[in-house]
Order: structure tokens, then sequence, then C-alpha cells
């Protein structure tokens, strides 16, 4: 039904987008169905794995619990948007050189939050580190890799 | 998710009018990281969104001695702890924003929309109740104020009519010798849902007498409870072993919890106590 659809005009990675969405859209369904943007990734659909995460205004959050029609005027950042070109930003080199994935599902969200993170604070302690991606889970590496990478993407001497 | 329709409101009356013609299946969205969940999982029947997080009162931190704290029920929780103000004068509140969800989350979710949502779990509701908070409700007759430790009804259930939204949220200026502390208990470091929590606010005179007091515990009922037998117990003496025993005790005596995956019966019971003493012990610490 046409009634059912919007239009939602929006900034997403620096780039004016407007796209047709369902009212009913969430907008990590907007960003992978409608506009091909894949990255962020569905795990639990509800909040609690921050597999979905992105960039909203300045603040992370997740891409499931936003409805695309609240995204009007927005201005948005998806991990498509951390390299420049086919060169990889420090925070993604470093979870490369620290091994910080493995399945990869969890790696576009953690890449955003630590991005977002390290935005407001260029040198976190590893306590601070731990509880900004506390709603980042992961599976596979058990963290410590992934605390690893944001620190030396920091600058910081890892061990 | 269910057919839902999203409608953005500017001003209280539009919300007001779109909330009560959309009727039952209409919800206000603030931050949306409870109710796009419930649409999503059908555990609350939702045909529209009415989004009031463009209406500039919903969003707002404002603060004098003499009228004291009101907030926007919208108000993400990012922006309440990072206010000077609260964290100067209302710590209590930065206890339970800076805990609920993990940072994606707080970005979004408000205390309004925790109050709403009106889990007997809520961890921001304990602190607003040792508050003192008021809730600004503006619905179709005008708008109205509800002391917040009458505002929840049953789990999920509030005092809310058709039509009806919280505003704001009071707070009264914090009195000279008072401090308030949250806390919760869950088995890891952070991001779930509490087994338990409590709140204590305490004002302390110059001598060291209890002269006013609340404690609230979560978690342990089916709505937060303000639990008035601990306040009999504190005022009117110094704090001791005895009387912050005698406040525990009025806690665990007030808890009717159940036993869910999350805890026990006994457990919660326990935890009511152990939370109120130390709330006690460390709202007193901020009071010095």
């Amino acid at each position: 039904m046409a009634s059912e659809h919007i239009v939602v005009s929006c900034t997403i990675n620096g780039e004016q987008q407007v796209f047709l969405a369902n009212q009913r859209d969430s907008l990590l369904e907007a960003l992978r169905d409608r506009i091909g943007l894949t990255g962020a990734k569905e795990g639990c659909n509800n909040g609690n794995c921050g597999a979905c995460c992105v960039n909203m205004d300045g603040r992370i959050v997740n891409s499931c619990l936003v409805m695309a029609a609240e995204c009007e005027g927005a201005e948005i950042r998806t991990v498509e948007g951390l390299a420049s070109g086919d060169q990889l930003s420090p925070l993604q080199n470093a979870f490369l050189e620290q091994a910080a994935l493995q399945c990869g599902i969890c790696t576009p969200g953690f890449l955003v939050a630590a991005e977002a993170l390290l935005e407001q604070n260029p040198d976190p302690t590893e306590h601070e580190i731990r509880y900004w991606l506390a709603g980042n889970l992961c599976r596979c590496t058990g963290y410590d890799q992934n605390i690893k990478a944001v620190q030396q993407a920091a600058g910081q001497s890892v061990i | 998710m269910q057919a839902v329709k999203y409608a953005r409101a500017g001003s209280v009356e539009e919300a007001v009018n779109l909330l009560q013609d959309g009727g039952d299946g209409a919800r206000p969205l603030a931050g949306g990281t409870d109710v796009i969940v419930q649409a999503r999982e059908r555990t609350r029947d939702i045909d529209l969104f009415v989004d009031i997080k463009h209406i500039p009162e919903l969003i707002s931190i404002e603060y004098s001695a003499d009228s004291g704290l009101t907030i926007g029920a919208a108000t993400p929780c990012y922006q309440l702890y990072g206010d000077s103000a609260i964290a100067d004068l209302y710590p209590a509140l930065v206890d339970c924003t800076s805990l609920i969800g993990g940072t994606a989350i707080q970005g979004r979710a408000s205390l309004g929309g925790n109050l709403c949502n009106s889990s007997p779990a809520a961890d921001g509701i304990p602190s607003l109740i040792v508050l003192e908070a008021q809730v600004e409700i503006a619905g179709p007759n005008g708008r109205r104020t509800v002391a917040v430790e009458d505002f929840c009804t049953a789990p999920g259930r509030n005092v809310l009519e058709s039509g009806e939204f919280v505003v704001k949220l009071h707070f009264p200026a914090p009195a000279e010798g008072s401090g308030a502390r949250f806390l919760r208990f869950i088995p890891r470091n952070e991001m779930d849902i509490a087994v338990a929590n409590a709140a204590t606010q305490v004002r302390l005179d110059s001598d060291g007498v209890v002269t006013w007091a609340r404690v609230a515990v979560g978690a342990i009922a089916p709505t937060p409870l303000l639990v008035a037998d601990a306040t009999d117990a504190l005022v009117g003496q110094p704090l001791s072993e005895e009387t912050i025993a005698a406040a525990a005790a009025a806690s665990r005596a007030a808890a009717n919890p159940i036993t869910d995956m999350r805890g026990s019966i006994r457990q919660r019971v326990h935890l009511a106590g152990v939370l109120t003493e130390r709330t006690i012990r460390q709202a007193a610490e901020r009071a010095a």
C-alpha cells in the first residue's frame, strides 16, 4: 500500500540520500534492504548484541532500535564510511593486526562503536574501552583482542 | 514487525491529538529501545508510533535553586549523565542512567521511557522515587501531575489513560545535608537486567541525625516500591548499625518477588536488604 511508504531524506557516510521506506522499517532494514549497505548486521534484532551499531548524529545507536522514519534529516555513519577508498582506517588495520575478529559478524558494530569512542576520548583506559563496548557482543574472540586493537588505534602500547 | 505507522509530533497538543485519534494501538515513541522491540515481538499491540522527540520541552534539562530540576521525558540518558548540574546535585540520576543498557542504548533511551515501560526491574524508577519526582502528564483534558511512586500499577502498566503521555519529570532542589545513591545487582559487570535494585536518599542534620529518608527497591515486587517502613526505621535517630539493619529488614519485609531466570525469591529478598543497606551507607557518604 502506497500509504505505508514514506520518503526519508538523510545523510549517509557524507552523501545525501533519499530513499523510500516502509513506515515499519527499522533503520537496519532500510540500510540493508533499501540502500544496499549490508555492513551493519542483524544479530539479535532487539538491542542486545550491537552487531547493527551505526553512528547517528554523532552518537552510536543500535540501528535495529531506530525506525527508518526517525532518520529524516539525520546524519548516519556506517562501517562502510570508515575506509577511504581501499585504504582501511587505523582502527580497521588495528583490528586486523590484533586478530580482533574471527567470524566477523560483530566486527562492523565494534568498529563503529570504537571509532565513536576514540572520537570523543582519544586516549581511553582499558576500563573505559570495556564499558563503552559492553553493548557489543562477540562470541569468538573473548574480547581481549578487540580491546587491544582499540588500544593500538589509540596509539597506546599493547602488550 | 507489526504494521506500525509513524507520525512525528511537533507540539504537545499535536501529540495528544495523534495519540487520542490513534486509540489503544498508538504509543509515544521516545528512545524506542523498549517499545520498538515490543512492537516487533508483538508483546504489545501497536499500530502507530507518535514520535515525541521533536517537541522541544520533551528534550530539555533545566535547573534552578528555586524550582529544582525539570527534565524532558524523552531526554536521552547520555545527556542526563553528561549534565553538570545533574552530576553535582542529583548523582543518583547519574548512577542509574549510566548503567541502563550499553552506550548505544544510552544514546536513545530516556527516563520517561523507562518509567512508562513500567518494568518492575526498571533501573530508573527507584532513583526517581527517592528523589521525589513528580510526573507531568499531558492528555486530552490538559495536564496533571502524579507522584512517581503512584505511577506504576502492575508489570508494564501505569496510570496513563488513553491519549495521555509523560511530558516532564520535576525534582525538588536537594535540601542541605542530603545525599542519594542507586545500586543494582546483576551477575556480570554491565548490560543486564536487574536481579534487584535499590535507591536511598537521606538527609542528615549537623549532629548526624537523619531528618528525612526515602528508600525504594525494584525487581522485588510487581512495581518498584517506596518502602515506608524503612523511612520510619531511619528518621529521628543518628545512623547506626541498628537503624540501617532495621531499614534493610523493612525492605526485605516489603519484598514480594517472583522466581525467574534471573533470580529466586529467596535471593531477591536477600538482595533487597543488602542493597538497602549499601545505598543507605553510600547516600550518607554523599550527604556528608
